[in-house]
C-alpha cells in the first residue's frame, strides 16, 4: 500500500501536464462573457434603490415579456455616456430596469436628475453580489432577459449609437 | 562587442554546468573519488561567469545600447537611470537570465560554503543543480537570447511597461527571484540525498540554513509585491489572487512547511520522506509558476510578450525535472528508514498538523489557479475569483494560525493535554475578551474578519509565551526568531482582518470645489486639477484636502498619468499613512461636464499586513544567524576538545 502511495505525486503531476499541454495547444479567447447566457436568471431580490419606487427581483423578470437589465452606478463615468441610448430604448417602449452597484441614494438621485431616468425599477446591489452571480465583471453592462427569465444577450461596456440595432434585434428575438 | 562578450560568458557558463554534471556523475561511480575535488571549483566558476553575463546585460541597459534587440524593445534613452537598470529584468529574456543567474550563484554558494553535508551527497546535490541549470541555459541560448543584435539600429527604444516604472518594483523581482529560485537548493539537496540514500538529521541540519535564506527572500519579495499591487494598481486591494501572485505564494507555502518539517527531521529524525517530498514540491512550484507566467497560459499583469514555443520548451523542462524527481522519490524513498515515533499531542504532532494544513492550503490555491484551464479542457467555461480563494483558504489559515500558536507550547515527543490547556488559558481569555468587545462595540462585521480579529490578539500573546520564564539574555537567537516570525503572522492577520472588517469605501465623481465625506470622519475637498510633466510622462494631478473630524488637514495628490513610450495610461494613487491606518485616493477619468472620478478609501490598520510580513522575514533572519552562530560555536568546542586531549595526556605523564 505504502509503495503505491509513493506514486501518487507523480500521477498528480502527469494529470497537471495533460491539462496544461491541452490548454497550451488550444488557446482560448480572452473576453469575459457571462457563462449564464441561455440560462435562467439566478434567484435574487434587491431592495429599492430609490424610495417610493420598486426594487428588483428575479421574480419580476419572469413576467412574460422580455426586459433590458442595465447594470450601472452613479460613480461610473462611462455609464453617463449611455444614458441617452437607454432613454431612447425606453421611449421606444422597451422596458428598462436597473441594478445600481455600490451606490448611495443621494448620489443616485443626482445622477438620475442630471442624465435622465429610463428605469421602471432600480435594485440596489450594495455588495455586488447579484452582479457577480450574473457573471458580470464591470459597469456598465446590459443584459436582455426573456419573458421566462432566461438570459438571452449580454452587452459589455456603454451602449453606443452603433450598438443600438443589435440590442433592439436581440430584444425582438427574445420575444 | 559587449553584447558578444555577454553571450560568450553565457555559453561558457553553460559548458561548465555540463562539466559539473558529468564530473559529479563520474565522482559518484566507484573509483571516481579523484573527481571530487574538481566539482566544487567548477560550480563556483559557473556562478561567477553567469553573474558576469548578467552584469553585462545591465551595462547594456544603462548605456541604452539600441543595437541590442532586447534593449531597443524595452528601454528608452529618456528613462530615469533606475528604470534603465531595472529594465534589464523587466522583460522575458532578462528575467530568465536573472533566473539562471540566481540558480548558478546559489549552486556556487553551496559549493563554497557547505561543509556539513556528506561529501558524496554534496557532489550529487551540485550535479542536480547543474542538471537544472543546463536545461535553462538551453532555454536562454536557443529560445530567449538576451544578447541578440539588430541589423537595423533604431533611433529610439520602445520603453519599459509603465506599470513597472516604480522604485518598489525595481527591486521586487530580484528579491523574489532569490527566494523563488534559491529554493532550488532544497530541490537539489533532496535529489542528492535520494541518490546517496542520505536522509537523516545531519542532512536536515545542513539543508535548513539554505531553505531559510530562500524563504526570507521569498517572504520579503511577496510582501513588497503585495504593497506594490496595493498602491500601483489603484484598486486599494493588497492581494488579487492573480495567477502570478499565486505562483509566488505556492512555493512560499511549501517552503514554510519544509522549514518546519526539516526541524522535526533535524531534532527528532522524523518525517524523512515527507521532508524530501516538500523540498521537491517547493521548487516544482517555482518552476510551475515560471511556466505559468512565461507561457502566457493564464493572463496576468506579469505576463510579458507571449510565445507558445517558449511555453512548450519550459513545459518540457518541467516534465524532465519534476517528473524525474518524483520517479526518483517513488523508487528510492522506501529505502529511507523512518525516525523515532511520537504522540499526537506533542511538538511533532503540532508540526505535522501545521504541515498538513499548509499543504491543503497549497493544494486549494493550486487547484483554484489551474481549475479554469482544467474546466476548459473538459469544455466548460469558469472563472475562479477572489471569492473562491478567500472562502476556502481563510478558515484553514485561521486554524493554521491557532495550531502555530499552540505548537511552541508543546514538548517534543509527548505532552499532556491538561498542561497544554493550562498554558493556553491566557491567550484564549484574551481572544474571548476581544470577541466580546467586538460584538459590543463593532457589530455587523462579517464572520471571517470577526474570526480573524478575535484570533489575532490571542495568537500574538501565545507567540510570546515561549519566552515566558526564560532567562532572556541566555535564550538562543533562533528562539527569538521563531517568536518574532509567529508574532508577525498574528500582526499580519490582524491587518488583513481589520482591512476587510472596517474599510470605508467611496466611489464618486466630483467637480473642483466640491466636497464629500468618507466613513471614519473624513471630509475630502477636491481643490483643483493641474497638469504635471515627468521625465517620460505627462499627467493630470488632482489636489485633495482631507481633514479628519475637523482636525488639521493633509493634502493628497493622486494623478492619472499618460506615458509616451510605450503609450499607456496609468493611475498613480496617493496615500497618507496615519497612526491607525491609511487614507488612499486614486483618480479616474473625467467626463465632458468637468467631473472627475475618484476612488477613496479609509483603511484602518492596513499597514499591519506588511509590517507583519517584514517581521516574519526578520524572524527568519534572526533564526538563521542564531543557527549559524550555534554551529560555529559547536565546531570551535569540538576543535578545542581535540586539542585538549593531547594536553591532558601530556599532563598525566608528568
Amino acid at each position: 500500500m505504502r509503495r503505491l502511495v509513493l506514486w501518487v505525486p507523480l500521477c498528480a503531476f502527469i494529470l497537471f501536464l495533460a491539462v496544461v499541454a491541452k490548454a497550451l495547444y488550444f488557446p482560448a479567447g480572452t473576453a469575459v462573457y457571462s457563462a449564464l447566457i441561455g440560462q435562467p436568471m439566478p434567484e435574487f431580490s434587491l431592495p429599492a434603490a430609490m424610495p417610493g419606487r420598486p426594487g428588483l427581483s428575479a421574480q419580476a423578470l419572469r413576467q412574460g415579456r422580455p426586459q433590458i437589465v442595465n447594470i450601472f452606478a452613479s460613480w461610473c463615468l462611462p455609464c453617463r455616456t449611455e444614458a441617452r441610448q437607454l432613454g431612447e430604448l425606453a421611449r421606444r417602449g422597451l422596458p428598462v430596469v436597473g441594478i445600481a452597484i455600490r451606490d448611495r441614494q443621494e448620489d443616485l438621485a443626482a445622477f438620475l436628475d442630471a442624465f435622465g431616468d429610463p428605469f421602471s425599477a432600480i435594485g440596489a446591489d450594495v455588495d455586488r453580489r447579484v452582479q457577480l452571480n450574473l457573471g458580470s465583471v464591470g459597469v456598465p453592462e446590459t443584459f436582455i432577459v426573456d419573458g421566462r427569465g432566461i438570459i438571452r444577450y449580454q452587452h459589455i461596456g456603454p451602449i453606443t449609437d452603433g450598438d443600438m440595432p443589435a440590442i433592439i434585434a436581440a430584444y425582438e428575438a427574445a420575444q | 562587442m559587449i553584447a558578444e562578450a555577454g553571450l560568450a560568458l553565457l555559453w561558457l557558463a553553460a559548458a561548465l554546468s555540463l562539466l559539473q554534471l558529468v564530473l559529479g556523475w563520474a565522482a559518484l561511480r566507484p573509483g571516481g573519488e579523484a573527481m571530487l575535488r574538481i566539482v566544487r571549483p567548477v560550480a563556483v566558476a559557473q556562478g561567477i561567469l553567469v553573474g558576469l553575463a548578467f552584469l553585462t546585460l545591465i551595462w547594456l541597459f544603462l548605456r541604452t545600447d539600441l543595437s541590442v534587440k532586447l534593449v531597443a524593445a524595452n528601454s528608452h534613452s529618456l528613462k530615469p537611470w533606475l528604470y534603465k537598470f531595472a529594465g534589464a529584468w523587466g522583460n522575458h529574456e532578462g528575467s530568465m537570465l536573472l533566473w539562471v543567474t540566481v540558480l548558478a550563484v546559489a549552486g556556487g554558494a553551496v559549493a563554497l560554503f557547505e561543509r556539513r553535508l556528506r561529501q558524496d551527497t554534496l557532489i550529487a546535490t551540485l550535479a542536480a543543480q547543474a542538471a537544472i541549470g543546463l536545461g535553462f541555459y538551453a532555454f536562454l541560448l536557443f529560445a530567449s537570447n538576451p544578447f541578440q543584435r539588430l541589423t537595423d539600429i533604431p533611433d529610439e527604444g520602445n520603453g519599459l511597461n509603465p506599470l513597472l516604472q516604480d522604485p518598489g518594483l525595481a527591486f521586487h523581482p530580484p528579491t523574489l527571484y532569490f527566494g523563488y529560485v534559491g529554493i532550488s537548493i532544497a530541490f537539489s539537496f533532496a535529489v542528492g540525498a535520494l541518490v546517496t540514500r542520505d536522509v537523516g538529521p545531519a542532512f536536515a541540519r545542513a539543508m535548513r540554513p539554505w531553505v531559510l535564506v530562500a524563504w526570507i527572500f521569498l517572504t520579503l519579495g511577496i510582501t513588497a509585491g503585495s504593497y506594490w499591487a496595493y498602491y500601483e494598481l489603484g484598486w486599494g486591494g493588497w492581494w488579487f489572487w492573480d495567477p502570478v501572485e499565486n505562483a509566488s505564494l505556492m512555493p512560499w507555502l511549501a517552503a514554510t512547511a519544509l522549514l518546519h518539517s526539516v526541524t522535526v527531521l533535524a531534532t527528532r529524525a522524523g518525517l524523512r520522506a515527507w521532508t524530501i517530498m516538500l523540498a521537491v514540491v517547493a521548487f516544482s512550484m517555482s518552476m510551475v509558476g515560471t511556466f505559468i507566467v512565461r507561457s502566457g497560459l493564464l493572463t496576468s499583469v506579469h505576463a510579458f510578450a507571449v510565445d507558445p514555443l517558449r511555453g512548450y520548451f519550459i513545459l518540457g523542462l518541467l516534465t524532465l525535472y519534476i517528473g524525474g524527481a518524483l520517479v526518483l522519490f517513488a523508487l528510492r524513498v522506501r529505502h529511507v528508514r523512518e525516525g523515532s515515533p511520537f504522540e499526537p499531542v506533542s511538538r511533532e504532532g503540532a508540526l505535522v498538523a501545521n504541515n498538513l494544513l499548509l499543504s491543503v492550503v497549497l493544494g486549494l490555491v493550486f487547484v483554484g489557479t489551474l481549475y479554469p484551464k482544467l474546466a476548459e479542457a473538459l469544455g466548460w467555461s469558469v472563472s475562479v475569483g477572489a471569492s473562491y480563494f478567500n472562502l476556502v483558504t481563510a478558515p484553514l489559515v485561521i486554524l493554521l494560525v491557532v495550531v502555530m500558536a499552540l505548537g511552541p507550547m508543546l514538548r517534543w515527543r509527548s505532552d499532556r493535554l491538561k498542561s497544554v490547556t493550562g498554558r493556553a488559558a491566557a491567550p484564549v481569555l484574551l481572544s474571548a475578551l476581544t470577541l466580546a468587545a467586538l460584538i459590543l462595540w463593532a457589530p455587523g462585521i462579517g464572520p471571517l474578519p470577526l474570526l480573524g480579529l478575535t484570533v489575532a490578539p490571542g495568537v500574538a500573546l501565545a507567540s510570546l509565551m515561549p519566552l515566558l520564564g526564560r532567562n532572556l539574555r541566555r535564550t538562543p537567537l533562533f528562539t527569538y526568531g521563531m517568536v518574532i516570525a509567529h508574532l508577525g503572522i498574528a500582526v499580519s492577520l490582524a491587518g488583513m482582518a481589520a482591512d476587510s472588517a472596517f474599510t470605508q469605501e467611496r466611489l464618486i465623481a466630483l467637480r473642483p470645489g466640491q466636497s464629500t465625506q468618507v466613513g471614519g470622519g473624513f471630509t475630502v475637498r477636491f481643490k483643483a486639477v493641474q497638469p504635471v510633466v515627468g521625465p517620460n510622462w505627462t499627467a493630470v494631478e488632482a489636489e485633495l484636502e482631507i481633514s479628519r473630524n475637523g482636525g488639521a488637514p493633509f493634502t493628497l495628490r493622486p494623478d492619472a498619468r499618460r506615458f509616451f513610450q510605450p503609450p499607456m495610461d496609468t493611475s498613480e494613487s496617493s496615500i497618507q499613512t496615519l497612526w491607525d491606518g491609511q487614507f488612499y485616493a486614486a483618480l479616474g477619468q473625467s467626463d465632458e461636464l468637468g467631473r472627475w472620478q475618484f476612488r477613496l478609501w479609509w483603511k484602518p490598520f492596513v499597514t499591519l499586513i506588511w509590517l507583519g510580513g517584514v517581521m516574519i522575514a526578520f524572524g527568519g533572519l534572526l533564526s538563521l544567524v542564531g543557527r549559524l552562530r550555534r554551529e560555529r560555536r559547536g565546531r570551535k568546542i569540538a576543535k578545542g576538545k581535540a586539542k585538549a586531549v593531547p594536553d591532558a595526556v601530556v599532563e598525566s605523564h608528568a
